[in-house]
């Protein structure tokens, strides 16, 4: 288990404003995901943990061992913290070979030993018949995986990962996912994975840890954090909501009921619990949540007239995008039935709607 | 007419020993100037490019003060060596040496700055030592680079004149450079001898720069 109380501070440069990260976490076995933006101190946060940078102040602790304590005035070399780093760019040493990489990690073990582990992670990451040639001469995948095998022949107590997946086409992305699997089911090494793809999250990720300039603004398993993202912040950055800003008319706990002012649409929504009658707040709603209809006379319940702007083809449904900046996601047989359509309505189903 | 070639071979010698010395003190410099942060580094940088910028009588006058039989230098080398150290072919060595090791130093630092941090970042997660990241990663990276920098090194310790005449003099058959040489022929009139060590001298510049080049991935 890692748990980390970190704090750095970069002062502004004529080429860079001034970052600050505060951060608080813990994460046991699994995967957890580091999501966020550029900038918003992920890679930092993997650097501070590996010792590349010292914090400023805080606390590191896996398993048992202090990395770094300010107080205690402990700062463990990067040598010394048996974590394993995955680099985005993999960072393997150009002039030795596949086998001669492994190698060099695990120089401190006796020489029989680490002949043997060295053969057991080659043929473990099927990189058996690439062994003997320099990382240039081999493929994407096998680079990402050898130097998978390269960071966990030490048997380190964590692993970290800096966007491993960036710039891989669709298949060696899938495959990639797959090692992963394959290493969390067989190693049982907790996992710290930076990432900017909310796909990624769900991929791969137990538990998510959402970061915007330096804080944490957001955690949890990512199917809850999709479900109730914590704040405008938090929906804004996962990238994939409407939001559309209204304010609450009414509320009825025991009906579980309440009345959303739109513009000038009233929609019914589910009881939002810690909100106020009167509140001015964000509606959040996914694109794939919402319906959108031929209108027919009198707009019915829930159903919000909206004229279509352009619609955008996407591979598994069909994206319309409505004046005001509304998406509803349609699947391609429901687009079909209404495609022709001119007076457009849009349908907000009562359980979908979540305020912020 | 019979050309001594005497000063070849001493210029050789001088220059193979200066860049022996230059290569282990100038990897050593360098490394530290590439990855250490201390105060005055700048200043220890500024230091060690001096020589190229100062005029050979400056210089020469320096190491005159410092190596002299009547310094604590001069006092100290001749306490272990049995014999003093100026105006011999080992001040010329100390001369050729003041040339060649800002050139080392300046070319070295670059080339070791310019292997990608991630990968000594890599060597040191994984567990290595700084001594074993810089033998078996740092400079196998930057091998093609740094041994341009020899060769640019062993280049310029073969040219020196004003510093190796000041201090090692013109001592024929035995303190005597090519440079040195060159001028006492043409002094002497024996156009001949100065043309031919110039041509020579030239040819082997030529062929050392040539082979510098051919190494440096980047170009001198």
């Amino acid at each position: 288990m890692i748990s980390a109380r970190l704090r750095k501070a970069f002062p502004a440069r004529p080429d860079s404003a001034s970052f600050a990260l505060e951060l608080d976490f813990q994460a046991t076995a699994g995967v957890t995901v580091l999501f966020g933006p550029s900038g918003s101190g992920k890679t930092l946060t993997l650097d501070l943990i590996a010792g590349f940078v010292r914090p400023d102040d805080g606390r590191i602790l896996l398993d048992d061992d202090i990395l770094f304590d300010r107080a205690a005035g402990v700062n463990l070399a990067p040598q010394a913290r048996n974590c394993g780093y995955v680099f985005q760019n993999y960072a393997l040493f150009p002039h030795m070979t596949l086998r001669q990489n492994l190698a060099f990690a695990a120089e401190r073990r006796p020489r029989l030993e680490r002949h043997r582990r060295v053969n057991e992670m080659l043929e473990r990451f099927r990189l058996g018949d690439a062994a003997g040639r320099r990382p240039h001469e081999v493929s994407g995948g096998q680079r990402q995986r050898c130097s998978i095998a390269r960071a966990l022949i030490g048997a380190p107590k964590l692993l970290l990962l800096d966007e491993p997946a960036q710039g891989l086409d669709a298949p060696l992305r899938a495959e990639f996912y797959d090692v992963l699997r394959q290493v969390r089911a067989d190693f049982k090494t907790p996992m710290l994975l930076v990432t900017h793809s909310l796909d990624e999250c769900f991929e791969l990720g137990e538990e998510m840890l959402v970061l915007r300039e330096g804080r944490l603004v957001q955690s949890g398993a990512p199917p809850a954090i999709l479900e109730q993202p914590a704040n405008v912040d938090v929906a804004r950055l996962l990238g994939v909501f409407n939001l559309i800003p209204a304010e609450i008319r009414a509320l009825d706990p025991g009906r579980n009921t309440s009345k959303v002012q739109m513009g000038e649409f009233e929609l019914d929504g589910p009881y939002f619990p810690g909100h106020l009658k009167g509140d001015r707040v964000t509606v959040c709603v996914r694109p794939e949540r919402l319906s959108a209809l031929a209108r027919n006379g009198r707009p019915g319940v829930n159903q919000i007239p909206a004229r279509l702007e352009r619609t955008v083809e996407r591979p598994q449904w069909m994206r319309l995008e409505f004046a005001g900046g509304i998406a509803v996601d349609l699947a391609r047989p429901d687009y079909e039935r209404v495609r022709d359509t001119k007076d457009w309505v849009i349908e907000f189903p009562r359980e979908s709607l979540r305020v912020l | 007419m019979q050309i001594d070639w005497f000063p070849l071979w001493l210029s050789l010698r001088v220059a193979f020993v200066s860049t022996a010395i230059a290569f282990v003190l100038g990897l050593w410099l360098a490394y530290i100037l590439a990855n250490r942060e201390f105060r005055g580094k700048e200043v220890l940088d500024a230091a060690v490019t001096l020589p190229l910028v100062l005029p050979p009588t400056v210089l020469g006058y320096y190491l005159l003060v410092l190596l002299a039989g009547n310094s604590p230098l001069g006092k100290l080398w001749e306490n272990i060596f049995g014999s003093p150290l100026v105006f011999t072919w080992k001040a010329a060595v100390v001369a050729a040496l003041l040339h060649s090791l800002p050139l080392l130093v300046k070319s070295a630092r670059a080339a070791l700055e310019s292997v990608d941090r991630s990968l000594e970042r890599a060597a040191r997660n994984l567990g290595a030592s700084e001594w074993r990241l810089f033998w078996r990663v740092t400079l196998p990276l930057a091998r093609r680079s740094v041994l341009a920098a020899v060769a640019l090194a062993f280049a310029r310790s073969l040219g020196d004149f004003g510093v190796t005449l000041m201090v090692a003099g013109n001592i024929p058959g035995r303190t005597q450079t090519v440079a040195v040489a060159i001028y006492s022929a043409y002094e002497a009139g024996n156009t001949m001898v100065a043309r031919t060590l110039v041509l020579v001298i030239s040819g082997i510049a030529l062929l050392i720069l040539t082979v510098a080049n051919r190494l440096n991935p980047r170009g001198t």
